[in-house]
């Protein structure tokens, strides 16, 4: 088990299965199919991301760097929390983009679906954690890896 | 520190405004505290700019929350322009992807009406360079936008001097209607400086798409100093320059999150400023013919049949300018006529905000476009190939921004004007 401590931009407390990109997450691009089409599993359509391309965005602990992409990322975001489609938490390595922000902070304020979301892990959390583990956050931004 | 909100913030954050106005505040103080904002300054352009510009049927959350804010009469301050529609019935689609766009898009009657009762500047107001003269939104020096398009926002920092930082959808609307902004980020001085030296050290002018790739892609989203590009675009923003910094920027905003990039003895910072806008421990890199060749040669090619024919061709992503449409007819009129033909080769679309368009087709060049087979729309190519049936197709573009989001193949403007010429690839 490993501990790592960061800034809780949204606190929540969560337990869900990890799912890791190495890579820029493209929120547009990665939620595109599964809202438009109403998958219900969030099956990730972003084909330029081999480590989630194909896999299930929904319910899992979403583990990046941060995201990249269109404008309409944050607006993505919270439309994917509204329709129930929406990742159980976000968890960045990396200090959090102004796109990721503002989805995590317009579902937690305007969505009965907020999305627990802490930044800053720093680089070896995304080194420790695994597609499969089990990752536990906490209210104070601490997030455990089993 | 948390935020300091002047008395009226407060109040509004309280709900003297209402609940809906409260939420609203709630959501740009927490946006703010997230980037280490300690206060809020008032929105100083005159017009807004917002991303959203489609009616797509997956975002019927966006759709909700607009009823929420029209019934509350919390609507936008200040008039805004939008992002390119994303149909029109000229630019060529068959049967199967029209049926596809009248199902993706259905709700854009319905939201085109939320827009105009939340404030949309007129209903040709739809376009990624709304800061084109003809259009009617271009910002001074010094103003803060509340904008989102990253191309519309790296274009109104870099060259108009403007202060806005990379917002997102809904986020660039909140601040049009409390009329105020986070302070963080490029919306200060400390932000405005660069952490990236770029030398151009290349033989020859570069293609302002690939540049800005080479750009983004290295730089993610800091703010570049580019060093010797005044050697190929001189040291006056002249209406091809700023066309150039346009197609530059849209490609360092969209392969990296670039959102503020300083030319020297070019952009109005730069000018006043000098290397006084360099920060500490500024990284460097190093941009020659090579490096550029390497990026470009980096792209993936994702069609299914890499040989395939190409089907359509889409030039204008980020919109046109009035010269660069002037530009295209007379290269255009040129190759065709070199290769015996009239018409183009390939299907090819070129794309200008409606008030350019109206503007170009009121010349004599319109006519010579329009005898080449070439479709003049206002559309927006990105929501045109997010169709899952146009994505499949064989695009070709010299837009790294389209190439980016999409399945669409990038080719130079040269090459592009070979191609649609001759045909083939």
């Amino acid at each position: 088990m490993a501990t790592f401590k960061g800034r809780p931009v949204v606190p929540g407390n969560v337990t869900a299965e990890a799912l890791v990109t190495h890579a820029g997450f493209n929120t547009l691009a990665s939620f595109q199919k599964a809202l438009m089409f109403g998958d219900k599993a969030a099956t990730c359509s972003d084909q330029n991301n081999p480590e989630l391309h194909g896999k299930g965005l929904f319910g899992k602990a979403l583990c990046l760097p941060q995201t990249i992409g269109s404008t309409t990322g944050g607006m993505v975001l919270f439309c994917a929390c509204e329709m129930g489609r929406q990742p159980a938490c976000l968890l960045f390595s990396k200090p959090i983009d102004s796109l990721a922000a503002a989805g995590a902070i317009l579902a937690g304020v305007w969505s009965e679906n907020a999305m627990p979301t802490v930044d800053s892990l720093g680089d070896e959390f995304l080194e420790a954690v695994k597609t499969g583990s089990t990752v536990t956050v906490s209210e104070d931004g601490t997030v455990t890896v089993e | 520190m948390a935020m300091q909100l002047t008395p009226e913030q407060q109040a509004m954050l309280d709900g003297a405004q209402g609940e809906v106005m409260a939420k609203v505040v709630k959501t740009l103080v927490m946006y703010g505290e997230t980037f280490g904002a300690t206060r809020m300054v008032p929105v100083t352009g005159d017009k807004g700019h917002l991303v959203t510009s489609f009616g797509l049927s997956m975002l019927d959350p966006v759709y909700k929350l607009m009823d929420q804010l029209i019934e509350a009469d919390v609507l936008s301050k200040q008039k805004f322009s939008m992002d390119p529609r994303p149909l029109d019935p000229a630019v060529p689609a068959n049967l199967l992807q029209k049926l596809v766009f009248k199902f993706m898009y259905s709700k854009q009657e319905q939201y085109e009406a939320q827009l105009e009762k939340m404030g949309l500047l007129n209903k040709d107001a739809f376009t990624c360079t709304c800061y084109m003269d003809e259009v009617g939104n271009k910002p001074a020096e010094g103003e803060v936008l509340s904008w989102a398009e990253s191309s519309a926002v790296v274009y109104a920092n870099s060259v108009l001097g403007a202060r806005c930082n990379r917002n997102s959808g809904i986020i660039e609307m909140f601040g049009s209607i409390a009329g105020f902004v986070p302070e963080f980020g490029l919306v200060t001085d400390e932000g405005r400086k660069a952490t990236w030296v770029v030398e151009i050290n290349t033989t020859k002018k570069p293609e302002a798409q690939v540049l800005g790739s080479a750009i983004g892609l290295k730089v993610m989203e800091d703010v570049p100093y580019i060093r010797g590009l005044d050697k190929w675009l001189g040291t006056e923003l002249t209406g091809d320059v700023c066309a150039y910094l346009k197609d530059m920027g849209a490609a360092t905003a969209s392969n990296g999150a670039v959102g503020l990039y300083h030319v020297a003895n070019l952009t109005p910072e730069a000018r006043k400023q000098g290397e006084s806008l360099l920060a500490e421990n500024v990284k460097t890199y190093v941009i020659d013919d090579a490096e550029l060749e390497r990026v470009q040669a980096s792209y993936p090619v994702i069609w299914k049949d890499p040989d395939a024919t190409p089907k359509l061709c889409f030039i204008g992503c980020p919109h046109l300018s009035l010269a660069q449409l002037h530009q295209w007819t007379a290269d255009l009129s040129a190759a065709l006529a070199a290769e015996g033909r009239s018409k183009v080769a390939i299907p090819t679309v070129m794309t200008a905000a409606p008030a350019v368009a109206k503007a170009f087709r009121a010349t004599p060049e319109f006519k010579k476009l329009e005898a080449t087979g070439v479709v003049l729309s206002s559309i927006c190519p990105l929501m045109y190939m997010n169709n899952p049936l146009c994505g499949k197709m064989p695009v070709i573009t010299c837009s790294n921004k389209l190439r980016t989001y999409t399945s669409a193949r990038y080719y130079k403007e040269d090459e592009i004007l070979r191609y649609i010429s001759k045909g083939g690839l």
